[in-house]
């Protein structure tokens, strides 16, 4: 029985293993953590937590640092995922002192859901842009050349604000594109480009300028016509509403917007 | 499996009777509280189905398309891991080589990789800048999703049959070779039909891993309605607009998978009974 026990035992560990495997989705750890506040004079202190989009990942990490340096005794803690799943998270009661969408659309459904303390302020703006493995082979040159057959392109799903986004730019161009994939973030959009499995996405302008030489990008002039506004917010759950207040107002001013400008985002 | 090894068990002589031993009470505690570990989030989130909105949920055309597509794939995928794997598990078991203990951890490498961390390894062989210069053009294809989850899947197979093989052990297949049966004919009449039950729930843990497959489907092959995007991206992706549709089809795929055990166990049932 020995033998056949621990094949048994085997089945049993490869079951939990199933399930742990399976069960381990992209979706972001949701936010509880708790560091020692430090009491110190002046400016913010204490732990301030911030429910911010995954586009914003780089910059707002960037900003959490120097709002550190410009505020002794205080911390910024993040949780980066999309928006729709921060706005589910918030829902839930997830602790949060601030909240940044990457559309208006998701911070109305935060609004809606009664979670914001305040009126969102916008704090910066992304526009689409078109990302071509580096050396362009499939030389694309516009947004029309995208529904070129045998054009592999690959954008947002219309479900996600940048699919969302990339549906108005085909409406007000009048191009019609059948992409080989449609992806739940605009992450995945990006290695797929980045992997040169497709021949063109659609992006944000500053996930082109993130991506560095890794990518290149395709210029086209219906860009502007549609904007995508990043609202940000104080959320009423968090431990330190004070905190977040002078987290937005850091965002918002000047140091905050220099930061999201050299990124590549534009003016709210 | 339990059956198999209560069969495998008593397929050995009578040496000993098959005494009923009791567990210590404080066992069955802790092995109550693992079984409420696993059934509750699920029997919450149970709770959270909508039920008036159900049969709409899940009937958009967009869900049947995903359901179907994730049928037809973890069949291939499982078929495929059947081939391969089959073959696979033999070898461990029967031939012994130098370096087998490595060659055995390589096999299990997909069970420890982060599942996005295997779409990686894929699209570098496959992938149009891959080490195949794209020979093979899976990209953004339904074959890339099987690709995907056959490899995923197949340790799951090769585990389970080699550690049947290793239990059956090879007397009967000697005694078939001294009556002059050449080596097909000892796999198919006397190892293959001895470790049925392990080759079935082999297939079934295969299939259950290949319907859940999620992240190297992800990276490797996209996701596009009735071409790539399978029953877990579909409620990945309605999980931004619509968390009731996204319940409803969790439900669904876990319909799915009680009911592929189910029959495979009703399936395997007689066979294990003929073996015993």
């Amino acid at each position: 029985m020995t033998v056949s026990g621990r094949l048994t035992a085997a089945a049993a560990s490869l079951a939990v293993l199933l399930l742990a495997v399976t069960g381990c989705s992209a979706s972001g750890s949701p936010s509880g953590t708790a560091t020692p506040t430090s009491a110190a004079t002046g400016g913010a202190t204490g732990t301030i937590t911030v429910f911010a989009a995954a586009s914003l990942t780089s910059t707002f990490t960037e900003l959490g640092k120097q709002f550190e340096k410009a505020n002794p005794g205080s911390s910024v803690t993040f949780s980066f995922a999309g928006s729709s799943d921060l706005v589910s998270q918030l829902s839930a009661g997830a602790p949060a002192d601030v909240f940044a969408s990457a559309d208006e659309a998701t911070m109305q459904k935060a609004v809606a859901a009664g979670v914001t303390a305040g009126d969102p302020v916008d704090v910066a703006t992304n526009v689409l842009a078109i990302a071509v493995p580096t050396g362009n082979p499939a030389h694309i040159e516009s947004f029309a050349d995208l529904a070129k057959p045998g054009v592999a392109t690959v954008v947002c799903a219309p479900q996600v604000p940048c699919g969302a986004a990339t549906a108005k730019v085909e409406a007000s161009t009048g191009t019609t594109l059948t992409p080989v994939s449609q992806e739940s973030s605009v992450t995945d959009v990006l290695g797929k480009v980045i992997s040169g499995e497709a021949d063109a996405g659609i992006v944000y302008a500053t996930d082109v300028r993130g991506a560095g030489d890794k990518v290149d990008s395709v210029p086209f002039p219906e860009a502007k016509d549609v904007v995508n506004t990043y609202p940000i917010v104080a959320v009423g759950q968090g431990a330190n509403a004070a905190g977040g207040k002078a987290f937005i107002a850091f965002v918002t001013g000047p140091t905050g917007q220099k930061v999201l400008r050299a990124a590549g985002f534009g003016a709210p | 499996m339990t059956t198999s090894a209560r069969s495998s068990a008593s397929r050995r002589p009578a040496t000993s009777r098959p005494a009923t031993t009791g567990v210590p009470a404080w066992l069955l505690v802790i092995a109550a509280v693992g079984a409420l570990f696993v059934l509750l989030p699920v029997a919450a989130m149970v709770l959270q189905v909508d039920w008036a909105q159900f049969p709409a949920l899940i009937s958009s055309p967009s869900s049947v398309d995903a359901l179907l597509l994730s049928l037809r794939t973890s069949l291939t995928a499982t078929a495929a891991c059947l081939v391969l794997g089959i073959p696979m598990a033999m070898v461990l078991a029967r031939v012994p080589f130098r370096g087998r203990g490595l060659v055995r951890a390589i096999v299990l490498l997909p069970l420890v990789l982060p599942p996005v961390v295997g779409g990686l390894a894929l699209l570098a062989l496959y992938g149009r800048r891959g080490l195949l210069d794209g020979a093979l053009p899976v990209a953004f294809s339904t074959p890339a999703v099987v690709i995907a989850q056959t490899f995923v899947a197949l340790p799951f197979l090769v585990l389970s049959l080699e550690g049947a093989l290793r239990t059956a052990g090879d007397r009967y297949e000697a005694v078939a070779a001294t009556l002059g049966a050449g080596p097909s004919t000892v796999l198919f009449r006397v190892t293959l039909p001895l470790v049925v039950p392990a080759i079935v729930s082999g297939a079934v843990l295969s299939f259950a891993r290949a319907l859940g497959e999620f992240g190297a489907t992800l990276t490797f092959a996209g996701s596009l309605q009735g071409v790539t995007r399978t029953l877990p991206l579909e409620i990945y992706l309605q999980r931004e607009t619509d968390p009731d549709a996204a319940v409803a089809l969790s439900l669904v795929l876990i319909a799915v998978a009680i009911a592929v055990v189910a029959v495979a166990h009703g399936a395997g049932e007689p066979l294990r009974r003929r073996t015993a």
